[in-house]
């Protein structure tokens, strides 16, 4: 059987896989890093998002050995050690963009990188658009598109922390 | 998913061997077509052939006055190319609008352009700009590479290798996107080249095709209103539960005038 | 020093408890449990809509690599069928017809997706591998994929003995009165509506994971259930025969149901079955695919209304015939929908003096039809606030003006209907003035005229609606058809420090439970909501439950809650008044302290939990020691949520396009406990009323295959599919129940798709409409605006 080398949260793995295994099912079922959703087969929906050396794509739509000698990024990395939430996932708590859970963690990453990508800035528009990827049932998104706004602002250290945006409103 | 062996070779001429070898193999490249349609079973290879380790295939460089685009060069790359956005910004700008941000990350030009997808945006930009598509074998005027729904004049040991796009003196692209897939439901690629007017329409019919009558109409008169009046036939479009026949007609004219506005 | 720690009770935006864990990759849903030895099932599904099976040939499958079992509906046939949990009774007082519905197929297979055998494997893949060499050999019968072919003399038999596909016939009024009100009526406006079928579509697919302990013969079930105990007393009591005592329920965290996943599934009864057969587990988790053509659809129906009114534009009388569409077999509550959550609501907010609604319920070849996301009331809404805008074209009265003329008066609690419901309060008038007030109705025509010069045309709708939940009385339900009681249960558990533990019986699947139901207890009991830890969805953990639906669980199983409080606050009492040497009269109880009235003597609940479970200096004689109390709460009557739903779109007469631009919900959802959250539940709810109204369509061909089987073709609303929803509550408090709530769950996919497609016929008003079908897809928008066009050319 083929052998895959990748990084996944900062940690080295090796696994043997078939030709045909996802990136999402070696995550899910072999290293049991179960905060990557499945929640769709038509690469659509986006609750499968993880990083790949920095940037988002579909675990679902990548085989596992497509990832070889990458670093993966999964929810479950975004945290610091000490549990330090991220700005991104500190911003999904405090503006209650998520119910269910499912969609979050990719819907999580995605925003990350969509963030990343535009340094000067999203308007509610483009955050909007930028989230064509990702579904979500619960939320309408309102609460998502705010939080990844207030996000940014963190992110590109514009604001040292969420209170002060709550302040300025 | 059935399963299959799983090669990444490094040069076009080993992608070639294996291709050759083997006529149940398929190439991969972004994979978010192949991909889709293996996970329902639509498809069975004996192995997949990873294009993304070969150098050959990659980057975007302006040689001339045409902007060569390797098969391999993503949709992100693409649309944040400065020599796209400088020479071709309605490609650079196509390249922006496709799928979504992680569908950017990986698909690739070459797989989508290889693959024909009616609905797919990039096979407008070529036929419309009369690029020439560059195989491990040949070069292909775009007029003769497109033959029909997913149907190329590729065969099926030869590989897509780049992509030659004339620099335009104006070009211009829009598109209704489906609703739910968000692929084209129908769009119009508008250039203005050396060679003359091309209007090349996609999303509306089986596969991309030119629009001789608007072409004719920008020829004579470069403006939104010139094709404003142009109807296209209804006769052979595609008509599913999002859009009859019709609708698409009518909207191929509208994202024809659209488009120019867009070219300016 | 004496910290004051903040107040995090009723009324207060508490952050949810639960996020850390989903924001983490922490949480746990029903694919990412692993046990021991586990296998995988793969379901070979009908391809076809109607077919007898001649024969099933597993042998090849069977010697596939990695495949442990396969299974087929002879394998299955001595155990029952998939139960029914609701029977109405047809005009004449017979039984409505009530077809088997077999886990695996028997002999027949009436839709695609139809289950037909089961492979369990070592693998998802193998399984899958193995199922593709089945031969099953199928003699393609004709289909009646909709209501009209399976209602058209001649039509193909979905079931044998039922005759023209007609599950009931049944009506709620009194017709005579009703007609006389008509043959009165200065006007008569008809009206004839579609409401389109959905797919629920929760972002979770479903899954289950059969486990089976040898030693014990206890069966466990994981499942994405919106209700475990359901799901253990249909699927033990009625299809497996396991005593309640041998049979776990497991529905660990579910990510969105929306009504889908109450129902008790086939797929569930297949993995507990095989995992006992086989001694391991077995697990199934659906592809997405897979759901489209086996979970419950929603909505589906066809309906002809006509609306009397006098000539001041009072209402006289409504009349309704609607058929419904309940798929080719009955699921858990589908017939319920159609008739009591449905004909019930048809008084709306109005004072229509009466109704007759006639409900035909018909099986097609299709996927079955059960509650979804609203049930019944979303189409009983868009059925009323359409016929409200069309009685207003018709009789020249302004939308808003004939809605505020035939209110029901706040003044006019209780207020009984025609159709069964007794309102208990509600201000629609109120709720009418706030949100034209923050849409700012008033300016709308100035900004129609800016959208006309950039070329667009603007329009805003209004919808006034109502809705029943926190579902139910259980003695109203049982003698309308349940076969269940519709209470809840919850337990209090204070620890002896203080800490409090509740376990309750309803399912939080994205709607916050651990968060509301902790401010609950410490609104009352002073303990902070950190320390107050919510226990749900195991019913070898919980005592008793019937789960989540029909926004009933802050409404009942909050209920519960205060009553279990209630409980604990009594003992409490008699253990302060003994510590106290007071009377027990004389100790009162707030938010945590027992004092002896009129005193400074007091004693925090801390210390009387530590006392119950250290009961040194006790009353033993007269109470036990501990501190635990549950309580079942049967709900007097249904919740009445009502307001007012505003929506402006604008529509790109190029293309056809509806945006959405504006949006503003006012509801009035009783008390609100954590405003936070009900804002949550209004946005994501108006955004499947957005989507069902402009986006989302489940289309079969007359062959039966759902053309939008999958999210290439259903359209799931998008972030930039959406506006911003403005959210504002106005309250009235429940009357009788004891938190004064009334439900949020529902009311935006409830209240929204109405105002949505009163304000897309506002902005085609130039054009000659006077309805436009849901869902307002461009290509439909485009061909109206062209007949439009072409009629003013001609």
């Amino acid at each position: 059987m083929p052998q895959v080398t990748l990084s996944v949260n900062g940690k080295s793995h090796t696994v043997e896989v078939e030709g045909r295994t996802l990136l999402v099912e070696l995550l899910r079922e072999r290293l049991r890093l179960t905060g990557t959703h499945v929640g769709c087969d038509t690469s659509q929906c986006g609750a499968c998002v993880v990083h790949i050396d920095g940037e988002s794509v579909k675990s679902c739509t990548i085989l596992a050995l497509q990832a070889d000698g990458t670093q993966v990024t999964t929810i479950e990395g975004l945290a610091k050690p000490d549990g330090t939430l991220h700005p991104m996932q500190e911003a999904f708590r405090e503006y209650h963009a998520l119910q269910c859970g499912f969609c979050t963690p990719g819907m999580v990453m995605a925003a990350i990188d969509l963030v990343q990508k535009h340094p000067a800035g999203l308007s509610e528009k483009e955050i909007r658009e930028g989230l064509e990827g990702n579904l979500c049932r619960c939320t309408g998104y309102h609460n998502i598109v705010k939080a990844i706004a207030a996000a940014q602002d963190v992110m590109h250290g514009r604001r040292s922390e969420l209170a002060r945006a709550e302040a300025a409103e | 998913m059935y399963d299959f062996a799983y090669h990444k070779p490094t040069s076009v001429a080993d992608a070639v061997k294996l291709l050759a070898a083997d006529p149940d193999a398929r190439p991969i490249s972004g994979g978010h077509t192949l991909l889709p349609a293996l996970k329902h079973r639509l498809n069975k290879p004996s192995s997949v052939v990873d294009l993304s380790g070969i150098a050959e295939l990659k980057g975007i460089r302006r040689e001339g006055d045409r902007i060569v685009i390797g098969a391999m060069a993503k949709h992100k790359e693409i649309a944040e190319s400065a020599e796209v956005q400088a020479a071709i910004p309605a490609l650079a700008k196509m390249a922006g609008s496709i799928g979504d941000i992680q569908v950017r990350n990986r698909g690739t030009i070459g797989g989508s352009v290889a693959n024909n997808d009616p609905a797919a945006d990039y096979p407008a930009a070529v036929l419309a700009l009369g690029a020439t598509v560059v195989t491990s074998k040949r070069r292909i005027a775009a007029d003769e590479f497109f033959q029909g729904m997913f149907t190329t004049a590729l065969q099926p040991d030869e590989l897509l290798v780049a992509i030659e796009f004339p620099v335009p003196q104006r070009a211009g692209y829009a598109k209704m996107r489906n609703p739910a897939s968000r692929y084209v439901m129908a769009g119009a690629f508008v250039a203005k080249i050396a060679d003359g007017v091309r209007v090349a329409i996609n999303g509306a019919g089986p596969g991309v095709f030119r629009q001789k009558a608007m072409e004719a109409a920008l020829s004579a008169n470069w403006s939104p209103d010139a094709v404003a009046n142009i109807k296209q036939p209804a006769d052979g479009l595609n008509s599913d539960i999002h859009g009859s026949a019709e609708y698409r007609a009518h909207l191929v004219t509208v994202m024809a005038k659209r488009a120019v506005a867009d070219a300016g | 020093m004496n910290v004051v720690a903040p107040f995090e009770g009723i009324g207060v935006s508490v952050k949810r408890k639960e996020d850390l864990r989903f924001l983490s990759g922490r949480g746990q849903y029903t694919d990412d449990i692993v046990r021991p030895g586990q296998t995988y099932a793969y379901i070979l599904r009908s391809p076809h809509a109607h077919a007898r099976i001649n024969r099933i040939d597993t042998a090849a499958a069977q010697a596939s690599p990695g495949v442990v079992a396969v299974y087929t509906g002879a394998d299955l046939a001595a155990i029952g069928g998939l139960p029914c949990g609701w029977q109405i009774h047809n005009k004449d007082g017979s039984p409505m017809a009530e077809p088997k519905h077999p886990v695996l197929a028997e002999g027949k297979v009436r839709h695609v997706g139809d289950p037909v055998a089961v492979v369990i494997a070592d693998s998802r893949e193998r399984a899958k591998d193995a199922a593709e060499t089945i031969l099953v050999d199928y003699e393609v019968l004709p289909a009646a994929a909709t209501m009209q072919a399976a209602l058209a003399p001649g039509a193909p038999a979905i079931h044998d003995g039922i005759a023209g596909n007609l599950c009931y016939d049944w009506h709620i009024g009194d017709k005579a009165v009703n007609d006389a009100a008509f043959a009165a009526a200065a006007k008569v406006v008809t009206f004839e509506t579609t409401n389109n079928r959905l797919v629920p579509n929760a972002m979770e697919p479903r899954a289950a994971i059969g486990d089976y302990d040898t030693t014990t013969g206890e069966h466990t079930l994981f499942t994405t259930s919106q209700n475990p105990h359901v799901i253990r007393l249909l699927m033990g009591a009625f299809v497996l025969q396991i005593p309640e005592s041998k049979l776990r329920v497991v529905a660990p965290d579910v990510g969105g149901g929306f009504g889908s996943k109450i129902y008790h599934y086939a797929e569930e009864a297949i993995v507990t079955w095989a995992a006992a057969r086989l001694g391991r587990p077995v697990k199934w988790t659906a592809d997405r695919s897979e759901s489209f053509m086996s979970d419950a659809h929603g909505r589906d129906h066809v309906t002809k209304a006509s609306l009397a009114l006098d000539a001041n534009g009072k209402i006289l009388a409504l009349r309704v015939h609607t058929q419904a569409n309940m798929g080719a077999y009955l699921s858990t509550f589908a017939p319920c929908v159609p008739t009591y959550l449905y004909a019930t609501l048809l008084a709306g907010v109005y004072t229509t003096p009466t109704i007759y609604c006639e409900v035909k319920a018909v099986f097609t070849n299709t996927v079955p039809v059960d509650a979804y996301r609203g049930a019944g009331r979303p189409e009983a809404t868009f059925l009323l606030e359409r016929l409200m805008d069309v009685a207003a074209k018709e009789t020249g009265i302004d939308r808003v003006e004939l809605r505020r003329r035939n209110f029901i008066p706040a003044d006019a609690f209780p207020y009984q209907t025609p159709v069964a419901l007794q309102y208990d309060s509600g201000d629609y008038q109120s709720t009418l003035d706030e949100a034209l007030a923050t849409a700012d109705w008033a300016g709308f025509e100035a900004r129609r005229a800016e959208a006309a010069r950039r070329g667009k045309l603007r329009g805003i709708g209004v919808s006034t609606y109502l809705e029943a939940c926190g579902i139910a009385p259980s003695a109203v339900v049982g003698s309308l058809g349940a076969r269940a009681g519709l209470y809840e249960v919850g337990t209090i558990r204070v620890h002896p420090t203080g800490s409090v533990t509740v376990l309750t019986g309803a399912h939080s699947h994205g709607q916050g439970h651990e968060t509301t139901f902790a401010q609950l207890v410490s609104d009352r009991l002073g303990v902070p909501v950190a320390q107050v830890d919510v226990v749900h969805g195991d019913t070898a953990k919980i005592p008793f439950g019937m789960g989540t639906y029909g926004s009933r669980s802050l409404a009942v199983g909050g209920s519960a809650m205060f009553k279990a409080m209630d409980k604990i606050i009594a003992k409490g009492k008699k253990i302060a008044a003994h510590l106290m040497e007071a009377s027990v009269d004389d100790v009162e109880f707030d938010r945590g302290t027992f004092r002896v009235a009129g005193t400074d003597k007091t004693k925090s609940l801390g210390e009387i939990a530590l006392t119950a479970y250290v009961p040194h200096n006790y009353p033993i004689e007269e109470i036990e020691p501990g501190l635990d109390e549950t309580a079942f709460y049967d709900p007097k009557n249904f919740t009445y949520p009502g307001g007012c739903h505003i929506a402006e779109v604008e529509i790109d007469p190029d293309t056809g396009r509806v945006a959405v631009v504006q949006f503003t919900a006012v509801d009035d959802v009783g008390r609100v406990i954590n405003p936070m959250i009900v804002e949550g539940q209004v946005q994501g709810g108006v955004a499947q009323g957005i989507g069902q109204a402009l986006l989302e369509h489940a289309v079969y061909d007359t062959n039966g295959q759902l053309l939008s089987g999958s999210m290439m073709d259903y359209t799931m609303p998008r972030a930039d599919d959406l506006p911003n929803v403005g959210v504002a509550t106005h309250t009235t408090l429940c009357t009788h129940n004891p938190l004064g709530v009334k439900g949020c769950g529902e009311v935006g996919a409830i209240g929204s798709p109405p105002a949505v497609i009163n304000a897309v016929v506002d902005a085609l008003r130039d054009y000659g409409v006077s309805h436009v079908e849901m869902p307002a897809t461009p290509d439909r928008i485009w061909g109206i605006i062209n007949a439009g066009r072409k009629m003013a050319a001609e």
